[in-house]
């Protein structure tokens, strides 16, 4: 079948900072002008160099008719930079990009909503700039409205309304369009859990529909669900396109994977003091079986230091504190149930410690640990933060229609009970 | 908190909630055999794409009825604003060019001559400035979607339109009032609107692109209208300055529409040689700016 989007090395070049708030003042350009001569010497000598970055470097890929398309990578990998390339927003450094039809482009919502204009003057406002025809605004008015649930507010201006009301009209608007490639960019990170699952809902009718989209996400779980193919950027090319499920799997895999092994095999080097080094520190699921996979939100997994006591006879443990994303402290765990060598005098020499985390009882997110060596139960004697990061991500098999994070800091399995106390509600 | 309940809305809730999206013509096996757009690096020369621009007529419409919606929301006196401006304007300058300071006003009664001379430049003053300032008060709409830049500049100068009309009705007013005769030289004035606009958008879209750059723009632009005001003959007509330093003055352009509307209004002859540069200067200016803002365009969406 022919690709309804063709692209050919596509490339875009940054100057560094303009992507930025740095705005020329006509002063500066004439203190410039007035500078080039010199200007000119200097980058003989390959002295001065305009700082440039490759947002986009040589992005080749061709999307079928009716295919919809998940774009993932980490910040600053070059998707929303794709996106915007697409969509006529910007225009490429170099390459080629083929439409094979109209394209319509969502990388906000509610683009061009006028907080003075009531909800009704902005579906027209909003539709306008979308690209919609006003005729086709006026045929889909009532279902945009429906869609909406905002029947009672049409007339009130939309400074008024409250930000999930805002987030539905816009949404609403826009999930009306027809464009037969439609672009969007990470829409479905706002509003409410139903909201959310609406959208998505909505997503699913379109791509049912046989348009074409290309979605950016960092929602693994939608991506996987949604996008029957996936193009994984990192630092503006291409590192892998494929199946969604496979490319989603691979790139938590590799990204995630790097603070989760650490070593040390110099005492001389490694981090410590002289009363104790590290020299390993590592994240992995608990079964050796899946050392390789990343941790989800079920697995269980060990954390596991070792270290050099270089006093003999000090009287060691380790203190770690889980934090999340948020810079939240989840908890706080030492070995003090260990039977072992808990309480007792180390002597010199290179001690492992495990502390081992039951699975479902974790949120998903990136994780970092910080370490604390104590000696006798209450001196802190070394203290390295971040000295792991890792990341729990979200497991599929849970998920029955809700695709956004599970709120709360921590995500536990918890027992639960219902039962009929007494039949046909009446109370006696 | 007032939120208002409309009647008409209600009757929407009998819709069912299940939206669901139109069947459209288009079939993802019947893909046209030339691309619909291509993207691509432009060229140094890019012409105004004028199907371009037909294509998103409707933007055009609903962005003029946007500023012209929005401009006097959340005022208490409204669309009076659009009548005050040059009205006030009149009766200051009348008190103190008129009588203080006796400034001639070719044998016409001062206030109205003044108004005849503030209404085309109110409209072209209020139209380079807020069209000058457009694309950057339009940043979230350029980083996010795309049409035809243009428009915004565009609409910016077209929304002065209807304070333009509003404003014009006072002038009729006037003219019955002073007992003006009309003659067939009003039927240039949709001429001499229609130069204004387009004089208005040459500067405005040129200055929109400038001002994206360069920030400088918004604090040099009132002083620049402010300057142009008195190089015109609003204030004073273009027989006060000396024959030798006339020509100088009908290098602006406003000086050949302003003078125009005068002789449209009360039927004096037009200096066709005035108007003709005018005309001239306008259209020069209106390509050099589309070309220029085609050239600046490609930048918008990364430095703005």
């Amino acid at each position: 079948m022919r690709p309804i989007v063709r692209a050919e090395s596509v490339s875009k070049e940054y100057a560094i900072g303009a992507r930025e708030a740095v705005y020329d003042t006509l002063r500066e350009s004439i203190v410039e002008a007035m500078r080039a001569p010199l200007q000119k010497l200097r980058r003989r000598n390959g002295e001065r160099h305009r700082e440039t970055i490759w947002a986009l470097r040589e992005v080749s890929f061709e999307i079928a008719p009716g295919e919809v398309l998940g774009i993932i990578g980490a910040n600053g990998a070059g998707k929303s930079t794709l996106l915007k390339v697409l969509s006529r927003i910007t225009e490429p450094t170099a390459g080629r990009a083929e439409l094979y039809g109209r394209v319509a482009s969502l990388l906000e919502v509610g683009t061009g909503f006028h907080p003075e204009l009531t909800g009704r003057e902005n579906i027209y406002l909003n539709g306008a700039i979308l690209g919609m025809r006003r005729a086709e605004i006026e045929r889909k008015f009532d279902e945009i409205v429906a869609f909406a649930e905002l029947e009672k507010f049409l007339d009130t201006p939309v400074k008024r309304y409250s930000s999930g009301m805002y987030m539905r009209l816009a949404f609403a608007v826009a999930s009306h369009l027809e464009p037969e490639i439609l672009v969007i960019d990470e829409v479905l990170a706002v509003g409410d859990a139903s909201f959310q699952k609406k959208c998505l809902g909505k997503m699913g009718e379109v791509a049912r529909q046989g348009r074409t989209v290309m979605f950016v996400s960092h929602n693994m779980t939608a991506i996987r669900s949604l996008c029957s193919r996936a193009l994984w950027l990192d630092k503006g090319t291409i590192v892998e396109e494929g199946a969604a499920e496979t490319v989603a799997t691979n790139y938590l895999r590799t990204t995630f994977s790097t603070l989760n092994q650490r070593a040390w095999d110099d005492p001389l080097t490694a981090p410590g003091n002289d009363k104790v080094k590290l020299h390993r520190a590592c994240v992995r699921p608990a079964d050796s079986a899946l050392q390789l996979d990343a941790i989800s939100v079920r697995t269980p997994f060990v954390i596991e230091f070792e270290c050099w006591n270089l006093v003999p006879g000090a009287c060691l443990n380790l203190s770690l504190v889980l934090y999340n994303d948020e810079g939240v402290a989840l908890f706080n765990t030492g070995p003090t149930n260990e039977p072992v060598w808990h309480g007792k005098p180390f002597p010199a020499g290179l001690f492992r410690s495990q502390c081992y985390v039951p699975g479902d009882l974790m949120n998903e997110g990136t994780h970092r640990v910080q370490l604390h060596v104590v000696q006798d139960q209450s001196v802190v004697v070394f203290r390295a933060d971040d000295v792991l990061v890792f990341d729990i991500i979200d497991s599929a098999e849970l998920r029955t229609a809700w695709y956004g994070k599970v709120i709360g800091a921590v995500r536990p399995s918890l027992q639960w009970r219902t039962e009929m106390v007494d039949a046909a509600g009446e109370r006696s | 908190m007032d939120i208002s309940t409309s009647g008409k809305a209600s009757t929407l809730n009998s819709t069912t909630p299940t939206a669901k999206i139109a069947d459209t013509h288009f079939s993802p096996d019947n893909l046209p055999d030339e691309p619909v757009v291509t993207i691509q690096p432009n060229k140094a020369w890019s012409v105004v794409e004028l199907s371009d621009l037909w294509a998103f007529r409707e933007l055009l419409y609903f962005l003029i009825w946007r500023d012209v919606k929005v401009r006097y929301k959340q005022t208490g006196l409204g669309v009076a604003w659009a009548i005050l401006q040059p009205l006030l304007t009149m009766l200051i300058f009348t008190l103190f060019f008129g009588r203080l300071a006796g400034v001639p006003s070719d044998n016409i009664p001062y206030p109205i001559f003044a108004y005849a001379g503030l209404l085309p430049w109110t409209f072209f003053a209020n139209a380079i400035s807020n069209s000058g300032n457009s694309l950057v008060g339009s940043a979230n709409l350029i980083t996010k979607v795309y049409f035809p830049r243009m428009i915004i500049p565009g609409a910016a100068v077209a929304a002065g339109l209807v304070d333009f009309a509003i404003a014009f009705v006072i002038m009729v007013l006037l003219m019955i009032y002073y007992g003006v005769m009309i003659t067939w030289s009003v039927l240039l004035f949709p001429v001499l609107v229609l130069l204004t606009t387009l004089l208005a958008l040459g500067v405005g879209m040129w200055l929109s692109a400038l001002n994206v750059k360069y920030r400088d723009v918004r604090f040099a632009l009132p002083f620049l209208i402010q300057l142009w005001m008195f190089l015109s003959p609003v204030i004073y007509p273009a027989s006060f300055l000396p024959l030798k330093l006339r020509w100088l003055l009908s290098l602006n352009p406003m000086t050949g529409i302003i003078e125009g509307y005068r002789s449209s209004l009360f039927g004096r002859p037009f200096n066709w040689t005035a108007l003709t540069l005018s005309a001239a200067v306008t259209l020069g200016l209106l390509i050099y700016s589309s070309y220029a803002f085609r050239r600046m365009e490609r930048t918008f969406a990364d430095i703005i």
